[in-house]
């Protein structure tokens, strides 16, 4: 049984670059306790001998030719849900 | 409404036989649509217009987002230009269709039912929407989902519910429950969902349509919204198997801008003239679906669906896959990892919401990604950062990849005596809204007979067979990698005999 500490979940928030709530940060304690507890299941299961599967398709390293394509979207386009937009670039806050 | 009370009288008494849905929905079959655009019969315009008047009249199920309007008209006017001038039309000339609202579409917003892409306007269109674009087919309304396709209920959206259209007590399953409900309210010929663990059959099932999910690579997902990209595929969701076999065989094959796109099969997937017969085909009923939890009325209709089957030639028996229960833990460990990965992007700055209350950069992330996600999303990014950090890497996401290979390997044990597999899509019929809302677990339980195919990357299809208690039975027929044609096959016979 996963039991999640207060500071865990707070861990996992940094983490996850979220600034939770108080009432969230109880909330989520409990849940995720219970849904990894679900999962740790898993830790029962003989594997021995077998090895992960990461991808399905079988395939490998799949490349196009190194050439330029002619895309559907704009630079303009790619900008316009930007909040913030200067000489045609992102503009963030400072980072320095 | 008026609509809906009208059906209910027809509804009554039946417990198998050709679905009532299928009276809400009086959509030609979509070669029929496209034959008739072609011989003037009707026009696109006419049909966009039809489409549209069935969105705004039926809103008060809150199955669509937004429509698209000016869009849709515009390029059905290309049509009508077309075939007035004598010239070649695409397979699917004119016929309109409801996209799942994390498809990129242009000419509106995509907003992935998210509050953080609530004004979102995509710049460009996912490769599917487009490849059905050049056939013809019209993108008319963005459908309702669980917010970044996180649900089986679309109770996690982040705008609102949308109903089951047989009880509007009741959810339309999920995530792509929006789609599968704009198709049985005959909104459109077809809609398109996603499927990442049972996110296109779920809501088939629930709402008394098909519900297809391809095998993975077969669909290119780019300008799709990433959910959890190793088991991420799309789906039509439509009236009849024909239907989704054309859908499918215009959207399918490789794309350079996805590389986990495979090819299709040379013989295409449309049946048109196909030879299949069900006589000597090999069908195991998957033991563990019929063991545990499942409702008497949905046993009933499965059971039915079988025997007929059996009647037209099938040689039936039961197929034991003892770790497939497992699939669904092995699922909520791998999605999550996925998920907060995909969803790390959205950070505030290039697109989504944004907030200017953040005193520095750090905290601009925070507070666009705490006010911008909705409780589920937040669950499982940070599910998905636990089970991937140091120290429990090996024990939870490399374990549950490997639990993986014991799961295929059953699958293609299977396969080996078997050419197709069923069960019942899911466990019950549709269940009321806010019933599994406040337990989040018992919300994935409803997925627990679906995950299994994304897992395998293997094809599935749920098709209505039957009704239990007035509300629809999806059976759900899975089959070996690639054999997405014979898929189709075998579900079309079993929709003749049902």
């Amino acid at each position: 049984m996963s039991k999640l500490s207060r500071d865990a979940v707070l861990k996992l928030a940094k983490l996850s670059r979220l600034k939770l709530t108080e009432e969230e940060i109880e909330r989520f304690r409990q849940e995720l306790s219970d849904i990894l507890s679900y999962v740790e299941q898993l830790e029962k299961v003989n594997t021995r001998s077998l090895e992960p599967t990461y991808q399905v398709t079988g395939l490998k390293n799949v490349m196009r030719a190194d050439q330029p394509i002619e895309y559907q979207a704009k630079p303009k386009e790619l900008l316009k849900n930007a909040p913030a937009v200067e000489k045609n670039q992102f503009k963030v806050q400072r980072v320095l | 409404m008026q609509n809906h009370q009208i059906l209910l009288l027809f509804l009554p008494g039946r417990t198998s036989g050709s679905l009532a849905g299928r009276i809400m929905n009086n959509w030609p079959a979509i070669s029929e649509i496209v034959a008739n655009v072609q011989a003037g019969k009707t026009t696109a315009t006419e049909l966009v217009k039809k489409s549209l008047k069935k969105i705004t009249k039926q809103s008060d199920f809150n199955a669509i987002i937004s429509v698209v309007k000016t869009r849709a008209l515009q390029r059905a006017t290309e049509i009508d230009e077309q075939v007035k001038h004598g010239q070649a039309i695409g397979r699917l000339a004119g016929v309109p269709f409801v996209a799942k609202d994390n498809f990129l579409t242009l000419g509106g917003n995509t907003t992935a039912a998210s509050n953080m892409l609530k004004n979102f306007e995509a710049p460009y269109q996912a490769t599917a929407i487009n490849r059905l674009e050049a056939a013809g087919a019209i993108c008319v309304a963005k459908a309702n989902l669980d917010a970044w396709a996180h649900g089986s209920s679309t109770e996690n959206s982040d705008f609102f519910v949308t109903k089951n259209p047989y009880d509007k007590t009741r959810v339309p399953g999920g995530s792509s429950g929006g789609s599968a409900a704009a198709v049985a309210l005959g909104m459109a010929p077809f809609a398109l969902g996603t499927d990442t663990g049972g996110s296109v059959r779920l809501p088939a099932s629930f709402c008394g349509v098909v519900g297809l999910k391809p095998t993975y690579g077969l669909v290119s997902r780019s300008g799709v919204v990433a959910m959890a990209s190793s088991v991420d595929v799309i789906g039509p969701l439509t009236k009849t198997v024909a239907d989704a076999a054309l859908v499918l065989e215009v959207m399918s094959g490789k794309d350079e801008l996805d590389g986990t796109t495979i090819g299709r099969n040379p013989e295409g997937y449309s049946l048109r003239g196909s030879r299949f017969e069900v006589r000597g085909s090999r069908i195991g009923v998957i033991r563990e679906y019929l063991d545990v939890g499942l409702d008497s009325g949905v046993r009933q209709v499965i059971d039915g669906a079988t025997d007929k089957i059996k009647v037209a030639g099938a040689e039936v028996s039961e197929v034991s896959l003892p770790s497939l229960p497992l699939a669904l833990a092995v699922y909520y460990v791998i999605c999550p990892a996925e998920v907060s990965s995909n969803l790390a992007r959205y950070d505030g700055q290039r697109y989504g919401h944004f907030t200017n209350e953040a005193k520095d950069l750090e905290e601009s992330y925070e507070l666009a990604r705490e006010q911008g996600f909705g409780s589920e999303a937040k669950r499982r990014i940070m599910i998905g950062a636990h089970v991937l950090s140091s120290g429990y890497y090996d024990a939870y996401y490399k374990k549950a990849q490997t639990v993986r290979t014991k799961i295929i390997q059953e699958f293609e044990q299977a396969f080996s005596k078997y050419d197709f597999l069923i069960g019942p899509t899911a466990p019950t019929t549709a269940f009321k809204i806010g019933e599994k809302t406040k337990d989040p677990l018992s919300m994935y339980l409803s997925d627990i007979m679906t995950v299994a195919a994304n897992i395998a990357g293997i094809p599935a299809i749920s098709i209505p067979v039957g009704v239990s208690g007035n509300l629809p039975v999806g059976l759900q027929i899975l089959a070996p990698q690639k054999a997405d044609r014979q898929l189709l096959e075998i579900a079309r016979a079993f929709e003749a005999t049902s």
